[in-house]
């Protein structure tokens, strides 16, 4: 059965940057060596970290959770092998503040003896909801590079029906190409985890779109996927930024997700084919996410390759392997050239969302030209693939004018480095975005602080004048008996003060009943906010999806005391736009 | 081993400013092959003096505002500048016009504004404009071509005169000159000739107008020599196109106003207004459109605001040259439209996506 082939779009801009990926897929995929010990952080996708069930000396069986899931946007991170809980303190963990967080350390005892697990080969009789918890127990996020809860997207919620699941193996960044392999050597664990997902969505149909430079992946799913209905296979023409969702859903579909929006609310899901994979296996297999592949490259490694690494590795044993000149390395980026992030030690442990580790020479980087003016050439705008004015957002960045960035939709911007990429004047454009996103973050949460200051203010003017109002009515009723037991005496004042006393009399019964209505109105908004602030997380994934980090959530939530991070909130949030 | 951590993207493309003016200047060449050939060497000894004063002014003035000299010198828009304004002097205007004249792009139109990026005006129109009012005399005593002059200069010469004023024995200063075909044209209609006596009067082959004693400066289309050189420019223009140094908004815009509307009058009244060809191919209409007009600094940046501001100065170069009182508008046009460019910007943005219009 032969199907139509599917009729692709146009986005603006996007870049063809040299692409690098020959180098690691000269040779097959391999197993990375098992490492000495383990480092496993508590939150390596989108949302809460997870919660420790297991403490310091422990034994463990591969497979084996080792923390749940905290709240509804959230995973569990399980045992990548078994062994021994030797240490759950901060580690260094690879995220773009450089900074600690809580991990799990394991040493290995070289048994690899699994947990028991419950393969369901019959997943097309249970209920989507059911399938979507065996998900979200295995671990399961976006491996695409965002980390977002897999089960999540696989929830079409009360929205109007899922037309299509587009399957993302387009991989348009540089030097990336763990899913080049995967497709190339597992296209049945992505055929099969399409099946799942489609069956957990009720999707109509399902596109896999693989851009045009993978042609042996290209191969592989093709004959995979050969006579099932509804699935069809794109090759789409090699372009950066095509493997950003929502450039990506306008290439297969011709709709432009609304600003603000997600893919969901056109009818159109977005998986990563090694999130497929990994569903199959969580399924039909019963394993959770507890390896996954990664791309070591860079001019620094010698034999450039992809491996199958279990999660917590340490980075420089995978380097090791490859053959690294350690002394060679000028920058360590994990991610793309264009989106990934520098890291700041060697030695971090690869996270569930590690796609790539590129070892860069200096040379190779070739970075140290200066800034110049602009020259308004315009390049940026023509390259923008959210038809920004990267110019204008440029200058009003530069000039802290923070309200006029967001007149030029600042916060559409995805960060994916194409105006940069083409600048002659070599602007680092993305930087004044970050700086202006975090910046305005900043200021969004002084505003917060200076309202509930003030709404504090208000309260204590108004408890005051209570108490004194009290006070005055005690004092009135402790007055009162005496002139009550010679009714026949009116009391001696004169009209002028009389009067005065009635209006004072008549002011203080408005304010006390103008003060009750407040207190009443501001009762029902500190309820309503704190309902909230519990249904966030719950009922609404892309409400939770799209605050800064969980802790700027959590200090929007509470009493504003603690400061977050402005750059921590801006690395976060560009995670969350790089979702594929 | 801690790393030095800078923030993405961390690959960046093979280019720079210098790259793009260089580009630009290269694709200049073919116009300044055409110029060269068909009068003299003028236009050479004015390019070399012309950058040796923009990169002498452009160093003190750095120096001045303590800014960094080296990259800024080496970024070659001063370069750029001029060559620009050394083409649009006559090419034996004496060393002080093209002196006064780069020195007030480079020093007023464009470092006492900020510097590369931050001028409102093109700086190469701007010191032409000044020189063109300032020195009208200089400014517009231009020579015929090669061809046609009774003598013409070799390089050395052409040095000598420009340097020292000196002319080798036999040859006065009037006897080189001669106006533009623009210049004619506005001088012999405004006499009340129609545009065919004009040419018919100017248009001669060399043996005729000798009898006549006037110089035939009309060439097939434009002015003789000068529709060549505009094809030099059309060339180079093209191939920056092609290069997508510059994208083909603002030429386009520029020549096809300049066309409809000349053309529009023309078929309205062909005896008084010349043909659309001859507005294209003469002056600076070509130079302006690929060269002046898409200087990215002072122009309208979006796709929808270039066509705008290339409409704008193909009207402006119309009117004025018909109606105005100078035979060549370019300038003009540009520097008026060149005020109007952040207005454009602020009315003609891209929509953005997601977001319904």
């Amino acid at each position: 059965m032969s199907m139509a082939p599917v009729k692709l779009w146009d986005f603006h801009g996007g870049i063809h940057p040299e692409q690098n990926k020959l180098q690691s897929t000269t040779e097959p995929s391999a197993l990375a060596q098992l490492p000495k010990k383990l480092v496993l952080p508590l939150h390596q996708h989108i949302g809460e970290a997870a919660e420790p069930i297991v403490e310091i000396g422990d034994t463990v069986l591969k497979g084996q959770k080792i923390a749940n899931a905290n709240g509804y946007v959230s995973a569990p991170v399980h045992a990548p092998t078994s062994g021994k809980i030797i240490d759950i303190s901060e580690h260094p963990i690879p995220h773009p503040s450089g900074l600690s967080a809580l991990a799990i350390v394991i040493e290995p005892d070289g048994r690899d003896a699994w947990v028991e697990y419950t393969p369901d080969q019959d997943y097309s009789e249970k209920n989507p909801s059911h399938l979507r918890n065996i998900i979200r127990e295995a671990g399961i996020v976006g491996l695409g590079g965002a980390g977002f809860p897999s089960f999540i997207k696989l929830n079409p919620g009360s929205q109007k029906k899922i037309k299509t699941l587009i399957l993302n193996g387009v991989e348009c960044e540089p030097y990336i190409t763990c899913d080049d392999m995967l497709m190339r050597e597992d296209a049945h664990s992505i055929i099969e985890g399409v099946h799942i997902m489609r069956h957990a969505l009720q999707a109509e149909e399902c596109v896999i779109a693989i851009e045009d430079n993978k042609p042996e992946a290209y191969e592989s799913i093709c004959k995979a996927a050969a006579g099932i209905a509804g699935l069809r296979v794109a090759l789409v023409p090699t372009r950066y930024p095509q493997g950003s969702e929502k450039q990506l859903v306008q290439v297969i579909t011709g709709k432009e997700v609304p600003s603000n929006g997600l893919a969901l609310h056109i009818g159109v899901v977005c998986h990563n084919v090694a999130t497929a994979a990994a569903i199959y296996r969580a399924i039909h297999l019963g394993q959770p996410l507890i390896s996954r592949m990664v791309t070591i490259t860079g001019q620094a490694v010698k034999q450039p390759r992809n491996l199958e690494v279990l999660i917590g590795t340490p980075m420089d044993e995978l380097l090791q392997q490859c053959g690294a000149e350690f002394d060679q390395i000028e920058r360590l980026v994990m991610g793309g050239p264009m989106m990934g992030f520098a890291l700041h030690e060697i030695n971090l442990p690869v996270i569930k969302t590690t796609n790539c580790i590129i070892a860069a020479t200096r040379e190779e980087l070739g970075l140290d030209r200066p800034a110049m003016p602009c020259i308004r050439c315009g390049a940026c705008a023509d390259v923008c693939p959210v038809k920004l004015l990267p110019q204008q957002l440029y200058w009003h960045a530069r000039a802290k004018e923070l309200d006029k960035v967001q007149e030029y939709d600042l916060f559409d911007c995805i960060e994916c480095g194409c105006c940069s990429y083409v600048c002659p004047s070599n602007i680092p454009l993305v930087q004044y975005y970050r700086f202006a996103k975090g910046a305005i973050w900043t200021q969004e949460q002084e505003h917060k602080k200076s309202d509930q200051a003030r709404e504090r203010h208000e309260f204590r003017l108004m408890r005051i004048e209570r108490e004194k109002r009290e006070r005055e009515a005690k004092r009135a009723k402790k007055k009162a008996p005496r002139p009550k037991t010679d009714t026949a005496k009116p009391p001696p004042v004169d009209g002028a003060q009389m009067a005065d006393k009635m209006r004072q009399e008549a002011m203080a019964q408005r304010d006390s009943a103008e003060a009750a209505r407040k207190t009443e109105i501001q009762a029902a908004l500190a309820r309503v906010q704190a309902k909230k602030k519990d249904a966030a997380p719950k009922t609404d994934a892309p409400v939770a999806a799209n605050s800064p980090t969980p802790a700027a959530a959590s200090t929007q939530a509470s009493t504003p005391t603690s400061d977050s991070d402005s750059s921590a909130d801006t690395a976060t949030h560009k995670d969350h736009e790089q979702s594929q | 081993m801690p790393f030095n951590a800078p923030t993405s993207p961390h690959q960046l493309a093979p280019t720079s400013i210098t790259r793009v003016m260089m580009l630009v200047i290269l694709a200049l060449i073919p116009g300044i092959a055409a110029y060269v050939w068909f009068f003299g060497w003028g236009v050479v000894v004015n390019i070399c003096i012309a950058v040796v004063t923009a990169l002498s002014c452009e160093a003190l003035i750095l120096k001045l505002r303590q800014r960094p000299v080296l990259p800024f010198l080496s970024d070659g828009s001063a370069v750029l500048t001029a060559v620009l304004i050394a083409l649009t002097l006559p090419p034996l205007s004496p060393w002080w016009i093209t002196v006064i004249g780069v020195a007030f792009a480079i020093i007023i139109a464009k470092q006492l504004y900020g510097g590369l990026g931050y001028n409102p005006f093109n700086p190469a129109m701007v010191g032409y404009v000044m020189l063109l009012i300032s020195f009208p005399r200089e400014m517009t005593s231009w020579i015929p071509p090669n061809e046609l002059a009774d003598s013409s200069l070799g390089f050395i010469d052409t040095a000598m005169f420009i340097l020292f004023s000196t002319l080798p024995d036999g040859i006065s200063f009037d006897a080189l000159t001669e106006a533009t075909p623009l210049d004619s044209l506005k001088t012999h209609l405004a006499l009340g000739n129609t545009v065919d006596e004009v040419r018919a009067q100017l248009g001669l082959d060399a043996e005729a107008s000798r009898v006549l004693s006037v110089i035939p400066i009309f060439g097939a289309i434009g002015g003789k020599g000068w529709e060549w050189i505009g094809g030099g420019f059309l060339l180079g223009g093209l191939w920056l196109i092609y290069t997508k140094v510059i994208s083909w908004h603002i030429p386009v815009a520029m020549l096809g106003s300049l066309l409809a509307i000349s053309a529009l009058f023309y078929l309205i009244d062909p005896a008084h207004f010349a043909t659309p060809m001859f507005h294209l191919f003469s002056g600076a209409a070509m130079l302006g459109a690929f060269f002046i007009a898409t200087d990215p600094v002072t122009a309208a940046s979006s796709n929808r605001g270039k066509i705008i501001y290339g409409c704008g100065i193909g009207l402006f170069t119309y009117i004025i040259r018909t109606w105005g009182g100078y035979p060549d508008a370019v300038a003009f046009a540009v520097l008026l439209m060149n005020m109007c460019a952040p207005l454009i910007d602020h009315y003609f943005k891209s929509s953005v996506f997601g977001h319904k219009k």
